[in-house]
């Protein structure tokens, strides 16, 4: 069943012109229109993600991988144009058109994100606790010991020492702060996480134990998820499919083990030769 | 504090006369003084504000009462105070006071307040209004921090003083992020603070301001008064009026609207409680009392005597001469539900008066 | 029975990082699998063993040609099929081991060959005393059964994972050098298990080195040289010949 079904997506930072998108992409070798100047962050994405589904999205920086993520995972950024097509399961009509309201629901309930930076994605001033509390509050639980003891569950499932749930966020590491934006993110039962380079500012073992967490986490609850990485060893890991991005667009996708083992497109020779 | 209408003494007034009409004489200061105060109160318009800032004020109210715990912007006019004190109270007060009308002011429960007494006088000079101390016959009360504790009507009006609108404030200082949350009823935030306190204290820990849903759509801070007084504003028969002088924000809770203090289910909002104290001057245990610590009063010695007392000195003045009073004894109807829920608070009292008379004596 | 049809099966690289060079792994490679036979797959390095395997589990993309697989919900061509039909067989009704064990750390043994059971829905007790048959056939020390294969050795690592792919008796198995890096004493417990576990439904497709294993288990062999079907002979046939450079 497809969970998420998307078409056409585009962000465009700048004025924007009628030659945007034929100027831009892999074949114009650039993502800035040579007419107007605009930044065609990311165009003509489409892509579909299945109910427990692990959709991987690689490239370099700048190749419009987090644009198309924050675009699936209802974030707004009013710099730039936005447009495209996203339907989602058991909901009417295109999810770029919703109201605050419905949008605000939908990412309270359905579709959680964890951010890159950690201070967009958590409050520092709140304790660890108080992070994940706030995901089942806002969705409208009310009854205080519920909240603590799933809170509490939540912590143990991503590995944050539950000793320290009362702290404030600031003063946990990395790592941590990581496990409890992943424990925020799943604290409703969404049926889709979007990470956005889920190992980004942790050394190697940290890293390796929150991916282990998230896989193992994901597999557990079923759900599905958008990882978006640089790191094609995290995309390997974890992802099902993975789809591969150049210059705003989706040059190649396809099963996450053949894209690394059988790569196609002549950037993603070069992405993978130059990992391994 | 100066009279409103005595200018500042020792300044030389300005070229310009206050009242816009006949110049005063320059030639000396006594001289300007006199004219000035040949003027006195006849120089101000009804009520002391213009009536366009009163029109604007009415209508602002009227807006409030029409979104009940939206906080309504008005242009909060320079009074003959600092803002700060009641600014807020006194131009929603002024705004909708008439000659007819009955007016009472108290500050945090008293009537004889230095502030109270102030607002009361502005009043009666400019809007020639009566006052009264009495909560039953006023017409309009402007009260900073407390809400009467007998019974109001749907014939009276409370104003409540307001330092700080937004009950968000508590959690994010910006206010362009909490009128984003009122929009979108978005209050999570203030639900982690409600569970950050819990969690610290074992319960919720907010001794006045305590965050409110009104009728079910917006958070409100319903002024500092305490949390004994915040049940007194669901389905009340009355208005309420909350206004601020310096943040320029009125809101309202109409008449019957439901009054909601945010809370867990299974971590409930609770009122002050105050086992085994009485009132020392009308022994009431159903009021709000406060700690007072005085000398004892015959001999001028150095032992201060910590004794309670009704915060509301007005009603605990009623008690002295009548006890039985009930609180709503003014109505047509009787136990009407006004304030905290007693019964249970009684039971407990007498559990913990008897346990504390013990160690207390 | 047939379960898989392979009918011109071809497969080039255009390496663009070695100046566009085009490298043949697989050329025009035809046969078929009976249902429940053993078909061991061997040549010489290069020779398109792992490449073959790979077509066949789709981590590679054949060039051309046909591999349908003849399943239970019906014939599917894995060589063009849609990635998720590809997912879903994964899970359901074809396994894979590889040389190596890709598995999250910090797991235990046990549950990393219980995992496929459990996945198919098999009560997690019950998957366990699977795995700990499975471990305990192919010699795992029962010390190691709670520990992470992580710390493992290379040859404990590959019967854990040879041991998850058993589990859960997948329709076809495709197991790629399982054995390479055993010793002669362990290999043997592999052997035995390779030849007793698999039902007579399961069809098996593997490389592999060593050609007492070969003799042991299969029950035709494919031979390939450069990329090409040499011979497909029945294991009785079978020489031991590969051509080695």
């Amino acid at each position: 069943m497809t969970l998420l079904e998307a078409e056409n997506l585009q962000t465009v930072y700048g004025p924007g012109c009628s030659r945007c998108i034929e100027s831009t992409g892999d074949r114009a070798g650039t993502n800035q229109c040579s007419h107007c100047g605009s930044v065609v962050a990311c165009a003509e994405a489409d892509l579909g993600v299945e109910a427990a589904e692990v959709l991987g999205i690689v490239g370099e920086s700048g190749s419009g991988k987090s644009s198309l993520a924050e675009l699936l995972a209802l974030e707004r950024d009013d710099d730039a144009t936005t447009a495209g097509d996203i339907r989602y399961d058991g909901h009417d009509g295109n999810l770029l058109e919703v109201d605050y309201e419905t949008r605000h629901d939908l990412r309270t309930r359905e579709i959680a994100l964890v951010h890159q930076h950690i201070r967009d994605g958590l409050n520092v001033a709140f304790t660890g606790g108080g992070n994940v509390a706030e995901k089942l509050l806002s969705a409208g639980h009310r009854s205080y010991e519920e909240v603590r003891e799933r809170v509490r569950e939540l912590f143990e499932e991503t590995e944050v020492p539950v000793a320290r749930i009362d702290d404030l966020t600031h003063t946990y590491s990395g790592g941590m702060q990581r496990r409890v934006q992943i424990a925020r993110a799943l604290a409703t039962d969404p049926n889709l996480i979007v990470l956005d380079e889920p190992t980004t500012g942790l050394d190697v073992s940290v890293q390796a134990r929150v991916l282990d967490t998230f896989r193992r986490v994901q597999r557990e609850e079923g759900v599905a998820a958008i990882v978006v990485s640089h790191d094609l060893s995290v995309v390997r890991l974890l992802a099902d499919r993975t789809l591969v991005m150049r210059h705003g667009r989706i040059v190649e996708s396809g099963l996450t083990d053949r894209i690394m083992e059988d790569p196609h497109h002549e950037y993603t020779q070069t992405l993978i030769n130059s990992v391994i | 504090m100066t009279d409103h209408a005595t200018p500042p003494d020792g300044e030389t007034p300005d070229d310009e006369p206050p009242d816009g009409g006949a110049p005063v004489p320059t030639d000396s200061v006594d001289a300007a003084l006199a004219s000035l105060d040949s003027d006195g109160v006849a120089g101000y318009n009804y009520a002391y504000l213009d009536e366009h800032t009163k029109r604007e004020l009415r209508r602002s109210m009227l807006k409030a009462v029409a979104i009940p715990g939206h906080q309504v912007p008005y242009a909060s006019r320079p009074m003959p105070l600092a803002r700060g004190w009641g600014t807020g109270g006194i131009q929603a007060s002024l705004s909708i006071l008439g000659p007819d009308d009955i007016f009472k002011v108290i500050d945090q429960g008293a009537d004889e307040s230095v502030n109270a007494a102030n607002i009361r006088r502005l009043a009666e000079n400019t809007a020639d209004v009566s006052t009264t101390t009495d909560t039953t016959e006023a017409d309009l009360i402007q009260s900073r921090h407390r809400i009467p504790e007998e019974v109001l009507t749907d014939e009276q009006r409370l104003v409540l003083q307001v330092p700080i609108t937004d009950a968000l404030r508590m959690v994010d200082s910006s206010d362009a992020a909490n009128r984003r949350r009122h929009a979108h009823k978005n209050y999570g935030k203030m639900w982690v603070h409600l569970y950050e306190n819990v969690v610290e204290y074992g319960e919720i820990q907010i001794a006045s301001r305590y965050p409110t849903m009104v009728a079910d759509r917006y958070l409100m801070d319903p002024s500092p008064i305490p949390r004994w007084d915040v049940p007194k504003l669901d389905d009340a028969d009355h208005l309420t009026v909350l206004a601020a002088g310096r943040e320029a924000r009125i809101y309202a809770v109409p008449p019957h609207t439901e009054v909601e203090p945010l809370a867990f289910e299974d971590r409930s909002f609770t009122v002050e409680r105050f086992p085994g104290r009485a009132c020392h001057a009308c022994e009431s245990t159903d009021t709000y009392l406060v700690e007072v610590s005085e000398g004892a009063t015959e001999s001028e010695t150095d032992t201060f005597e910590t004794r309670y007392t009704c915060n509301d000195s007005s009603f605990c003045e009623k008690r002295r001469t009548n006890p039985g009073i009930p609180k709503d004894h003014h109505l047509d109807r009787e136990g009407v539900d006004w304030g905290p829920e007693l019964s249970d608070v009684a039971t407990d009292d007498a559990e913990n008066a008897t346990e504390r008379g013990g160690n207390d004596e | 029975m047939t379960v898989l049809s392979v009918d011109g099966l071809s497969k080039t690289f255009d390496v663009y990082v070695l100046d566009d060079t085009r490298v043949v792994g697989l050329d025009d490679v035809s046969f078929d699998v009976r249902e429940g036979e053993f078909l061991a797959v061997v040549g010489a390095s290069g020779s398109g063993k792992s490449s073959l395997l790979n077509c066949l589990y789709r981590t590679y993309d054949p060039s051309s040609g046909e591999v349908v697989y003849r399943g239970p919900d019906g014939d599917v061509d894995l060589a063009t099929c849609p990635d998720r039909t590809i997912i879903a067989l994964r899970g359901d009704t074809i396994g894979y081991a590889s040389q190596f064990l890709d598995e999250i750390p910090r797991v235990p043994a046990v549950d990393v060959v219980a995992r496929p059971l459990v996945e198919r829905d098999v009560d997690r007790t019950d998957a366990r005393a699977t795995a700990r048959r499975l471990l305990s056939a192919l010699a795992v020390p029962e010390e190691l059964w709670q520990a992470y294969p992580a710390t493992f050795s290379g040859g404990e690592r590959q019967r854990v994972n040879l041991a998850q792919a058993l589990a859960p008796k997948p329709d076809l198995l495709l197991l790629d050098e399982p054995t390479s890096a055993l010793d002669p004493e362990t290999r043997r417990a592999a052997v035995d298990l390779l030849s007793s576990y698999p039902g007579s439904e399961t069809t098996v497709v593997g490389v592999f080195h060593d050609t007492d294993v070969v003799e042991a288990v299969a029950d035709r062999v494919l031979v390939l040289e450069d990329g090409r079907l040499q011979r497909v002979v029945p294991v009785e046939a079978y020489d031991g010949e590969v051509v080695i450079e």
